[in-house]
Order: structure tokens, then sequence, then C-alpha cells
């Protein structure tokens, strides 16, 4: 855990494929470039599927890990 | 990452980057101008930026695959296309509408197959809707989200909807009779042109 300072926050615990990319698409947009937004998924999928949509969008993967079930990812708006 | 559409330039003499086996094969055929054959020169980390789905069909696990690759598209920052075409059309029918048509035909084929996102069939183990209505629970249980609440995310994302205007012909369907925010109805060429500009593409 780091103090990175967090604008959003998008909380996909419970969902399955794709809406923990979707709702992080729409979290993000909002934010000004360079924002932090911190993901919480259960999905185990999702450790493969964010560092793939942060390269296909652009948006650097700042941070990952597990904590027990919950997957956290730190994402910084491109 | 933009997708480099310039073609290269004529191959020299030396005829560059063309391999042994293909040079091979090229004599044999006698295939002059195989290295200077036009191919779409993807270096580095461009990509296609452009995404088409051709939604063909209706069924319930077609029409939810297609509405799943098309939001994690849209999210990916990939312009996203969906041409309805054929039964595909009939999902974006409003769920509401219970007979549409205008001759008695077009009339029997809606009371056959019930248009609508939400009265999508599976195409096998349909079981009178029992398949559907199990799919759901286990959409439910397991935080999947149904096409419906992916047409809803999809329209939010983005993803432009173009209805084939043949097919809205064809089966006597009205602009009133579709759900909201679809595009105008087009034909194949319009399809065709953003295939032959590069656009990735899926026919579900």
């Amino acid at each position: 855990m780091t103090t990175l300072e967090i604008a959003a926050q998008v909380d996909a615990r419970g969902l399955s494929c794709p809406m923990p990319i979707v709702r992080t698409a729409q979290g993000i947009k909002p934010l000004a470039a360079g924002a932090l937004v911190e993901v919480l998924t259960t999905d185990p999928g999702s450790q493969k599927d964010f560092v793939a949509w942060c390269r296909s969008t652009g948006n650097e993967l700042v941070e990952q890990s597990v904590d027990g079930t919950v997957y956290r990812f730190v994402i910084r708006r491109k | 990452m933009t997708l480099t559409t310039e073609r290269p330039a004529p191959a020299t003499a030396t005829a560059p980057g063309l391999d042994p086996i293909a040079a091979a094969i090229a004599d044999i055929e006698g295939l002059e101008e195989l290295g200077t054959q036009p191919q779409p020169v993807l270096t580095g980390e461009t990509k296609p930026r452009d995404l088409v789905l051709i939604c063909y069909s209706g069924e319930l696990e077609k029409t939810w695959a297609a509405l799943i690759l098309a939001t994690t598209a849209a999210a990916s920052g990939i312009n996203t296309k969906m041409f309805l075409t054929f039964w595909g059309l009939q999902t974006f029918v409003k769920d509401e509408k219970r007979i549409t048509g205008e001759n008695a035909m077009q009339k029997m084929l809606a009371m056959m197959q019930r248009p609508g996102i939400s009265h999508r069939k599976l195409s096998k183990m349909n079981f009178l809707g029992m398949g559907p209505w199990m799919m759901g629970v286990l959409a439910k249980q397991y935080g999947v989200a149904k096409p419906k609440e992916l047409l809803e995310a999809a329209q939010a994302l983005g993803v432009e909807f173009m209805p084939c205007q043949m097919t809205m012909d064809m089966f006597g369907l009205k602009r009133e009779d579709m759900i909201d925010g679809l595009g105008e109805p087009v034909g194949a060429a319009t399809v065709i042109e953003l295939l032959a500009n590069g656009a990735a593409s899926l026919f579900i």
C-alpha cells in the first residue's frame, strides 16, 4: 500500500467480464490526465485483462495487488 | 497507436523482404510482383483502431457474446460499430413490440420469433424458455451483465449501431419499432468500405 492520491474508485467486486473493464473505462473518463483511479475486482480474469486494457488504451498500470479474493489496481489516466 | 495504412514503396530490383520460399514460389509461378503486393504495414504498437461487428444472428448466446466484445472494445478506446442485419436486427426492436411488419407474412414471422433483446432464445437447449431462464439465474448468481445491461453500457460508451436498410424493408420494420439511439439505416457498401479501410471485423 502506498500513499498515492486516488482521484476516483471503481468498485467492481462481484462483477464478471466485461463489467470491471466497462466500469473502469466509464470511471476514468471524467478524470484529468495523470489522475489515479483505484479499481477493486473479484474476477480472477481481471488480473490479465487490466494489463491488456492498459496496454491498448495507453493508461498506466501503477499498482497491482491481491488481498485474499480481491484484486486491486491503481491506474493513471493517460 | 495508429494504423499505418501507407503501402510499401514498389519493390526495387533486390525485392527486400521477399523470403527464399516465397521467392521460389514466385519463381515457379512466374509471379514477378509477389514482393510488390500491397500489404498493410503493422509496425511496433500500431494496430487497427476500428472494429465492426456484423450482428447477423438473433440467438441469445450470440447476442450476448457480440455485446460483451463491443462494450469491451469501446471501453478500450476502439471505435466500435455494430451492423445489425437479418436476425441480428430483431434484437434491436423494442422489447414491448410484439407484432411487427406491414403485411401478413411479416407479422407471422414476428409472431413466430418474438423480437426484442429480452426475448432472445438459445440456439440449443432452449426448452420453451427454460434454457434462457436458467442462463439468467446463473448470470445473476455470477455477476454477469445480461444483454440488456450490456446494450445500455454499449450505448453509454459510444458504440455506433447501424441498422441494415434491406432487413428493415424485408421484415417491414419501421424506425419507431426500433430502440432509441440507433443510427441511420445503411447498406452493405457502408460496411464494406469500413472493412476495406482496415477495420477489424467480427461476423456473429
